[in-house]
């Protein structure tokens, strides 16, 4: 019996001669296209592994990549940043949060400013960390400034599980976990990107399931491929859209059969759902307001909610980008980092104007970083 | 537990016995224990003179210790330049209460790592600072060398030139990351922490010109090959395969979404030499213990002035760049 | 987006946590979002410090050997290719 190895899962899926053939075959396939593909990435990971190794250029000129708002970093608007910065300034406090937001710019200053000047502000690897933070400092506030898609919502509730099990009171959450179908839903209402096929994530499948893009091939006639993140799965994944539209289909299937069923981890699913349920509203940044797009706290963990907390010391009115920041435009499929006037110049990761340059999922980061040849 | 006090480093009865019962025991060569002043040296060519302090935490790691790096990372600043280390100072400043054991372990760690390249430590002192002052223990080396092999520049490299990395990449900023608290990883990687001078002089001795020589510290080696593409305004295309990289280094790359091509070296060092020598080179560096593993990475050529591309084996590019800001693990 | 890689699971360790193993780096992960038990040697997907779901090494194999049959085809065509045009070379047979 041929038993899998741990580095065939890495290098089976990288293999050079297979991305050869992949690409070998999507040239082939693509001669039958009767219009140009315009696929959308969802994923700021899979943006990521297409500049990283540079798959566009194995394909041919009439399949274009838009990237899309799968960066949650990117997305949350600068007011949303700024509370991080006010929740880090409460006295006797402890802000947590995930490594990238640390670097994020709000309007004035940035986490990492803060830090500088002295506030207690950490990156975790882990939001498990938050835990031992809280029981080893009784006498802070402990606040997790939660980030992410669906991904990494299921650990965020299993945080909030484990906080509850153990009695711990001191530990505090400002949820800005978003959902990935209510944004492409606004993105093809916006109607300007002209979007005919989507990749859908990789991650987010594993813990939604792949049934949470049922509707889109209905709604929109497009094909949606749910790929994993190597460069094997992306090329397998468009060769899928390509033969889709050439056999005239709009479906749903899964090129990341290894992770991602159709169902999901039902498990990460109801624990989200214990602690989680949809908010009205949430801004997000370049879209404007998507209802139902983004989650909260439900009321009985009210007393853990610090958007509720500590209302008073947050802010409310609305903040816009830079004037000069495209950031909004690129999220919605709309322009690329390299139309922006500012990309690479004023706007780096060391000096970022906006998130997409600074958060590694951002399309500016992935694309200054790997460059464009 | 004997602890170093602050008597110590006050130049008195303590100072002494500390430096003829440690310093002298271990280091002991004629200049030193003349204990004059300052060292006397007699050199018969051009040197090379250069300084480095060290601060590294934990400054016991996986693969050596503080002693170590401060005599590599001096000795090898000298011999990139061609230049045969000779003469160095050890300056010392050590927090009040610093364990004598782990001090004695540093100076015999220093004392070993001379054997490597001869060089000898000729003049030092010792600071003894309180608590807070500074992170346990400081170390500054700074070191003369003879020029045996002029013309070393990172302004010299030529179209045609050819890339030699000489060993794996990345060990040591891995190996130091793993000891970083908080990651929660454990694994075994050494730091690449080990005396160039042997390799280099089997360069030398092989009689071939060699256009440029940087060892890969703080940057990796995405930070010597931008300088060098830069300085000579050149371009340096690299094949991304051909770079050997460790597994356990690349691990840690996937687990926190590192580019082991930015991470720390302090015993690997890049070569350019031209076309025609260099399979001298690698044949010379082969045969050299920390330098067994020797391989060609790339070429130079005018294709983009001052940019590195790397090629992928299947025909894609792509540039590499400096890299950025604090290591920070990519999530989401 | 969301940074997960694979790596397997070489201890079982109390209070519902494994030790995993990433090419010799080994971290311990929550296993409090499992649907399923987990076994040493199974591969799994971490992220963020929990373990998100069970590698199906079935499909894995089955995708790399999908790929091996296209490099095959790939190579054949490639093969086939070469010999028509070498067959249809108009300076084929002259001196």
């Amino acid at each position: 019996m041929n038993r899998l190895q741990l580095k065939d899962l890495y290098s089976g899926f990288r293999d050079p001669d297979t991305i050869k053939a992949l690409a070998w075959a999507i040239n082939d396939e693509t001669k039958k296209l009767k219009e140009p593909l315009k696929i959308m990435e969802v994923c700021g990971g899979h943006t990521h592994t297409i500049m990283k190794y540079g798959l566009k250029q194995l394909l041919p000129s009439n399949i274009d990549f838009i990237h899309g708002p799968g960066c949650p970093v990117c997305i949350m608007p600068k007011e949303r940043i700024d509370h991080a910065i006010a929740l880090a300034q409460i006295p006797d406090s402890i802000l947590l949060t995930l490594g990238d937001m640390i670097r994020v710019p709000g309007s004035k200053s940035s986490l990492a400013l803060e830090r500088a000047k002295g506030y207690d502000i950490r990156a975790l690897y882990s939001p498990l960390d938050a835990l031992k933070i809280a029981e080893e400092n009784p006498d802070k506030k402990v606040i997790f400034f939660a980030i992410g898609f669906e991904t990494t919502t299921p650990m965020t509730a299993a945080v909030l599980e484990q906080m509850v099990k153990r009695g711990i009171t001191n530990l505090y959450f400002h949820i800005n976990h978003v959902l990935v179908p209510p944004a492409v839903d606004a993105i093809m209402a916006d109607g300007q990107a002209k979007i005919n096929a989507f990749i859908g994530p990789a991650h987010v499948s594993v813990i939604t399931g792949a049934k949470i893009y049922k509707s889109l091939p209905e709604k929109y006639a497009t094909p949606v491929v749910v790929s994993g993140f190597e460069p094997v799965d992306v090329m397998q994944s468009i060769l899928m859209i390509v033969k889709q539209k050439n056999e005239h289909r709009a479906d749903m299937e899964i090129q990341y059969s290894r992770s991602v069923t159709l169902d999901g981890n039902t498990k990460a699913q109801k624990m989200i759902e214990k602690f989680m349920k949809p908010r009205e509203h949430f801004r997000w940044r370049g879209i404007g307001d998507i209802p139902l797009s983004a989650l909260e706290l439900r009321e009985e963990y009210a007393a853990y909610d610090a958007e509720k907390i500590f209302a008073d010391i947050l802010p409310t009115e609305p903040i816009d980008d830079h004037k000069l920041c495209i950031c909004g435009t690129i999220l919605k499929g709309l322009a690329k980092p390299n139309d922006c006037k500012v990309f690479g110049t004023a706007c780096t990761p060391n000096t970022p104007m906006g998130s997409c340059m600074v958060s590694s999922e951002g399309a500016c980061n992935a694309y200054y970083r790997y460059g464009e040849i | 537990m004997k602890q170093i006090q602050l008597s110590h480093g006050g130049g008195g009865e303590e100072t002494n016995s500390l430096i003829h019962d440690l310093f002298y025991r271990y280091f002991g060569n004629d200049i030193l224990i003349a204990a004059e002043d300052a060292a006397v040296l007699e050199v018969k060519n051009k040197i090379a003179f250069t300084t480095d302090s060290f601060t590294v935490s934990p400054i016991f790691f996986n693969g050596g210790n503080i002693g170590k790096l401060a005599i590599s990372g001096t000795v090898n600043d000298l011999a990139m330049m061609g230049a045969k280390p000779l003469y160095l100072s050890s300056a010392f400043m050590i927090e009040e209460g610093f364990s004598f054991d782990e001090l004695e372990t540093i100076v015999k760690t220093m004392a070993e790592e001379l054997k490597h390249s001869g060089a000898k430590i000729v003049c030092g002192d010792t600071k003894v600072v309180p608590k807070g002052a500074v992170d346990q223990i400081f170390i500054n080396t700074s070191g003369i060398g003879e020029i045996e092999k002029e013309g070393i520049s990172a302004n010299n490299l030529h179209e045609g030139d050819v890339i030699i990395v000489s060993g794996d990449v990345g060990r040591h900023g891995a190996a130091i990351l793993m000891e970083r608290e908080g990651l929660g990883i454990t694994g075994d990687i050494q730091s690449d922490c080990a005396t160039l001078w042997p390799a280099v002089q089997a360069l030398i001795d092989s009689n071939i010109t060699i256009s440029a020589l940087r060892d890969a510290t703080r940057g990796g080696l995405s930070a010597v090959l931008n300088e060098w593409a830069g300085q000579s305004k050149v371009c340096l295309e690299i094949e991304e395969a051909s770079v050997p990289v460790d597994e356990a280094v690349q691990g840690i790359c996937e687990l926190f979404g590192f580019e082991a091509f930015d991470f720390a070296n302090e015993g690997t060092f890049i070569i350019a030499v031209p076309q025609h020598h260099a399979m001298l080179a690698i044949q010379a560096l082969q045969d050299i213990d920390v330098t067994s593993n020797a391989t060609i990475i790339g070429r130079v050529t005018m294709k983009k002035e001052g940019k590195v591309i790397l090629h992928s084996l299947y025909g894609s590019s792509r540039y590499l760049d400096l890299p950025k800001g604090e290591l920070l693990p990519r999530i989401c | 987006m969301c940074l997960s890689i694979p790596s397997k699971i070489v201890e079982i360790d109390e209070d519902n946590m494994a030790t995993v193993d990433t090419m010799g780096i080994k971290r311990m992960v929550s296993l409090d979002l499992m649907p399923d038990v987990v076994d040493i040697g199974d591969y799994i997907l971490i992220h963020v410090g929990f373990a998100m779901s069970k590698i199906d090494e079935a499909e894995a194999l089955q995708s790399l050997e999908v790929y091996q049959e296209m490099l095959e085809a790939m190579e054949e065509e490639e093969r086939r290719q070469v010999i028509e045009t070498d067959d249809n070379c108009d300076s084929r047979g002259k001196v």
